[in-house]
């Protein structure tokens, strides 16, 4: 294969700017997708993702195209996961191209996510051109979307192809521009085996799957490869393409991009960023930029019916198979019963995952507050890092506490630059600089601790900003600040899956919210609630339920038993679904209010 | 023998009051003369299937069974009396809006051989009567007891309802005063209850005109005090009666004593299989008397008890009774204790002082009483 005929390239677009629509006209022009096999959206596979609009799960395709010079091109589109969770993944995919498209919408201009992402690119030394899509709405203004890409991202779009992928609009110019703009890969063919692992996945009847671009050197079927990072060799059972379904072929040569299936039984032995090589003929030595991806935010997922337990424990194994930035552990809790501490690399992620147990798995889950890694020095030297405020020691075993600060970039329309500064500074931030990137946006950077983000920031972000606000944000470093475990105690015994830790400062306010948020939950019952919050043993916060008086049945309905019978089972269900802590019985949505402090 | 009681129930009113959920039609002219045929084919069969032991009580609710006329309740207790062995001492009972009876019906069914009517007074207040859509006003009510006893009725029972929307402390305190100035021998006392399928399920979907449970608790604990003041017991979490003057065919229902339910919407419970037997009509008059013409059942779904759903209601249903569920005889019955069965949620309910619970007994705290249905939904399972 002729490496000046090949193109790498991936679509950089902020959600909803049309990348996934913008991939199926590039498929079917090519004639990869025929209409009658053509789902909308094809690269986005799970449901969950085509719904939310969001690639977490990158896919790559390889295109054939003809082009105008008469020449026959391979164009490798490597999809690449659209979240701020999904960073270091994004920046993989980027790695394995020569090339990007910019997707920018025409009414809505660049936002926040995109220019990260195109940093990202930019970093990986990719040739980005911008696309201006979705032309033919009334809204769409693209000489100003022009103005911006050259203002804020400075690369020129004077060349910018206008498109409207949903009317099938700029298609072959975008092919062109590919062929033309992106330079074809380098690499030595004949040198060792350079190839960097840019996604994988579990397929229960293959195993690991792991996508590859070959930087140097070829592969072909029958060999044994090595992962660096892991130290594990394997054979390489089957090499193959995507074109767009899955397509065996003898080698991958450098400049290729394929697949490589070689009985890996555990996504976590095919860690993105790894390189592989062959076994005994190494390359000199690893791509660069491999980083181990770790949980940031935990929380405890538990089943509202504890019959549910095993079905839970079964689904975190399933999802585990796919995602290796995934953890989860088995974690009881007096509360709670017996439920998993789960590791995410954010809230989104979180988010997803929640929704696949409950939908996919079919599981009723309770939630605890999410909360993030804090490194906990003790009196004694010694150093623990604590995912859950119920592994914070006592208050007379601790010296200080740390946490974890982030670098948070938002993008926003100016009108919103001082109730989001007032949010930010409310959420403990440091600001680093306001810089006005055209005369109506604006872009915020602070430096803010990763656990005011896990409460609420994104949901507040949106709406101080009616939406128009986006977020992007990378992990900066740990940070000494005067934390606390915050107790919510239920007559007197402590519920610990509500357990928090805050900052001092906000703790009187916390405890005081969370404790009147739980009085308007807690349905009246036989015994008097009280609900205290408190920090160690002082309390600083109380409400009271005052007892039920009345809860009965007085008719006689003429004999009619199994109505009474029916009344009191119904009761007794609704019972079943609350969580007893002593005597009295809390519902879910108690759980669920410390998720929600306004 | 399977049963010792029988309930029929009448299922014509003059109109349908807009928060009742019992089987009965509206109208102004119903074919009653059909219904004694209908209602004794069917218990003539019904016997067929459960033989009774002595029979002592029969009860005619409703429905309005003071629609039918003095002859036609005379020919339906005949009937019965041909049917099954009637015990001489046996509570014939019948429910009565005070605005379809008066002194010369009264007489008539007494002699017809009904001993007890319980009246559906509802209240003396006519705005409340109007809110509850009731035909009869408060005069009419205090007429009807008082035109009862001079019939010769020794055992007259008012019903009650309170917590009607828009009802005050004063309208519930004066209807006490009146109820015992008509000296019933029974007492019974409803809050009202919204059932679904009901006008009143719409009208008062949001519940915001509705008082709110702390208040109804303070009338229900106002009409305690006063009734039990004024000599009446309060036997049952419902009901109250001069001591002697238990309702008799109600305290069957919670003794789980078998019963016969004739007519549509009617329900049974016979001592068949090892823990019973339950199973209701119909509710549709057209339907029943299809069925009942075809010489067919006209039940629905028979379900048989189990252990757990005989132990659970023997423990909810008896102890609505003031004495509560005896130790020897639920272990007689079950072969187990209480004790031993319910230990955790024996313990729970004692402590929030909601059930007293010895040796000998398990029952109901006077804050029980108003909190029965958290007690007994832990009796479920």
């Amino acid at each position: 294969m002729d490496i000046g005929k090949i193109r790498n390239f991936s679509i950089i677009a902020h959600i909803d700017h049309g990348k996934s629509t913008l991939a199926d006209r590039l498929l079917e022009y090519t004639g990869a997708l025929s209409e009658r096999d053509r789902q909308d959206q094809f690269l986005d596979k799970m449901d969950l993702e085509r719904e939310r609009g969001i690639t977490i799960k990158a896919q790559t395709v390889r295109l054939d195209y003809h082009a105008d010079d008469g020449e026959e091109y391979i164009l490798n589109l490597i999809d690449t996961p659209g979240h701020v969770d999904f960073t270091y993944e994004v920046s993989r995919s980027l790695a394995a191209c020569e090339g990007g498209l910019l997707v920018v919408d025409a009414s809505q201009g660049v936002e926040a996510q995109t220019l990260a992402n195109v940093y990202l690119a930019l970093d990986n030394n990719l040739e980005v051109f911008p696309v201006i899509n979705k032309i033919d709405l009334p809204a769409a203004d693209p000489e100003r979307v022009k103005h911006e890409i050259e203002e804020i991202i400075g690369i020129s779009a004077g060349d910018a192809v206008l498109a409207s992928a949903k009317e099938g609009i700029g298609t072959r110019e975008i092919l062109e521009q590919i062929v033309k703009n992106i330079p074809p890969p380098k690499g030595d063919q004949s040198a060792p085996l350079k190839a960097l692992l840019f996604d994988s996945w579990y397929d229960q009847y293959q195993g690991v799957i792991i996508l590859v671009r070959i930087i140097d050197g070829t592969v072909r079927k029958g060999e044994k490869i090595r992962l660096i990072a892991t130290e594990k060799s394997y054979e390489a059972l089957k090499i193959g393409v995507f074109a767009p379904v899955m397509t065996e072929v003898a080698q991958l040569a450098a400049g290729e991009v394929g697949f490589i299936i070689a009985g890996i039984k555990d996504v976590a032995d095919a860690k993105v960023g790894d390189t592989v090589t062959i076994f005994q003929k190494e390359c000199d030595r690893p791509l660069e930029g491999f980083k181990e991806v770790k949980p940031m935010v935990f929380s405890g997922l538990y089943p509202i019916d504890t019959v549910q337990y095993e079905q839970l424990r079964d689904a975190l194994a399933k999802l585990k198979l796919n995602d290796s930035s995934f953890s989860f552990e088995p974690e009881t809790s007096v509360a709670l019963g017996f439920g998993f501490r789960c590791g995410f690399l954010g809230l989104l992620h979180m988010e997803i995952i929640q929704e696949r147990l409950e939908r996919e798995f079919g599981l009723d889950l309770i939630t605890t507050a999410p909360t993030v890694v804090y490194k906990v020095h003790k009196a004694s030297g010694e150093i623990m890092t604590i995912d859950s405020a119920n592994q914070m020691p006592e208050l007379q075993h601790l010296e200080f506490i740390e946490e974890p600060f982030i670098l948070a970039h938002i993008h926003l329309p100016n009108e919103f630059v001082g109730g989001v500064l007032a949010l930010c500074e409310e959420k403990r931030g440091v600001q680093r600089e306001i810089r006005y990137l055209t005369q109506t946006r604006v872009m915020i950077i602070y430096e803010l601790p990763l656990n005011e983000i896990v409460l609420d920031f994104y949901d507040r972000l949106k709406s101080i900003s009616k939406g128009y606000a986006s977020l992007d944000y990378e992990h900066l470093d740990y940070r000494r600040s005067e934390l606390a475990r915050l107790n919510i105690l239920i007559n007197g015994e402590i519920v610990d899956a509500l357990s928090l830790i805050v900052h001092r400062d906000k703790s009187y306010y916390r405890g005081r919210d969370l404790v009147s948020r739980m009085k308007e939950l807690i349905p009246r019952q036989m015994f008097e609630v009280a609900i205290q919050a408190a920090i160690g043993n002082k309390v600083i916060a109380r409400e009271t339920v005052k007892a039920l008086r009345k809860d009965v049945l007085a008719k006689c309905y003429g004999g009619d038993i199994t109505r009474k019978r029916k009344l009191l089972e119904k009761q007794k269900e609704g019972k079943k679904r609350m969580k007893n802590v002593g005597n009295i019985e809390l519902p879910q949505e108690a759980f669920l209010a410390i998720l929600k402090v306004e | 023998m399977m049963f010792s009681r029988i309930y029929i129930h009448v299922p014509f009113c003059m109109s349908k009051c807009p928060y009742c959920a019992f089987a009965s039609e509206a109208g102004a002219n119903h074919e009653t003369g059909k219904f004694p045929g209908l209602i004794l084919k069917e218990l003539e069969n019904v016997t067929a299937e459960f033989p009774p032991s002595t029979v002592d009580s029969v009860y005619f609710g409703g429905g309005t069974p003071s629609l039918l006329t003095a002859e036609e309740l005379y020919e339906t207790l005949r009937g019965i009396s041909s049917l099954v062995t009637l015990a001489p001492d046996a509570e014939i009972t019948i429910e009565a809006n005070p605005g379809t009876v008066n002194g010369r019906y009264l007489k008539e069914i007494r002699h017809a051989g009904i001993n007890r009517v319980s009246f559906g007074v509802q209240s003396f207040d006519d705005r409340m009567l109007e809110t509850l859509g009731r035909i009869h006003d408060s005069n009419q009510a205090r007429e009807a007891v008082c035109l009862a006893k001079e019939a010769g009725f020794c055992n007259t029972g008012i019903d009650l309802i309170h917590s009607i929307p828009g009802e005050s402390m004063e309208t519930w305190n004066s209807d006490l005063h009146e109820v015992i100035s008509l000296k019933p021998e029974h007492i019974s006392i409803y809050s009202l209850t919204v059932e679904e399928g009901t006008p009143f399920a719409i009208t008062y979907k949001d519940g915001d005109k509705l008082p709110d449970s702390d208040f109804v608790a303070d009338m229900m604990e106002t009409a305690d005090d006063f009734l039990e003041k004024a000599g009446y017991e309060h036997y049952e979490i419902a009901n109250y009666a001069i001591p002697g003057f238990r309702a008799r065919h109600n305290t069957g229902y919670w003794k789980l004593d078998g019963y016969i339910g004739i007519g549509p919407g009617a329900h049974s419970f016979v001592r068949q299989g090892e823990f019973g037997l339950r199973f209701s009509n119909t509710e549709k008059l057209g339907d029943y008397m299809v069925f009942i013409a075809e010489n067919r059942s006209p039940r629905g779904e028979m379900r048989f008890l189990t252990r757990m759903d005989a132990i659970s209601e023997f423990l909810f249903l008896g102890m609505r009774m003031k004495e509560g569920v005896l130790a020897a005889d639920f272990l007689g019955k079950f072969g187990e204790s209480f004790h031993d069965l319910f230990p955790r949620e024996i313990r729970k309910l004692e402590s929030a002082g909601l059930i007293i619970c010895d040796e000998e007994r398990i029952a109901l705290t006077r804050r029980g009483v108003l909190l029965s249905n958290q007690v007994f939904s832990m009796f479920i399972n």
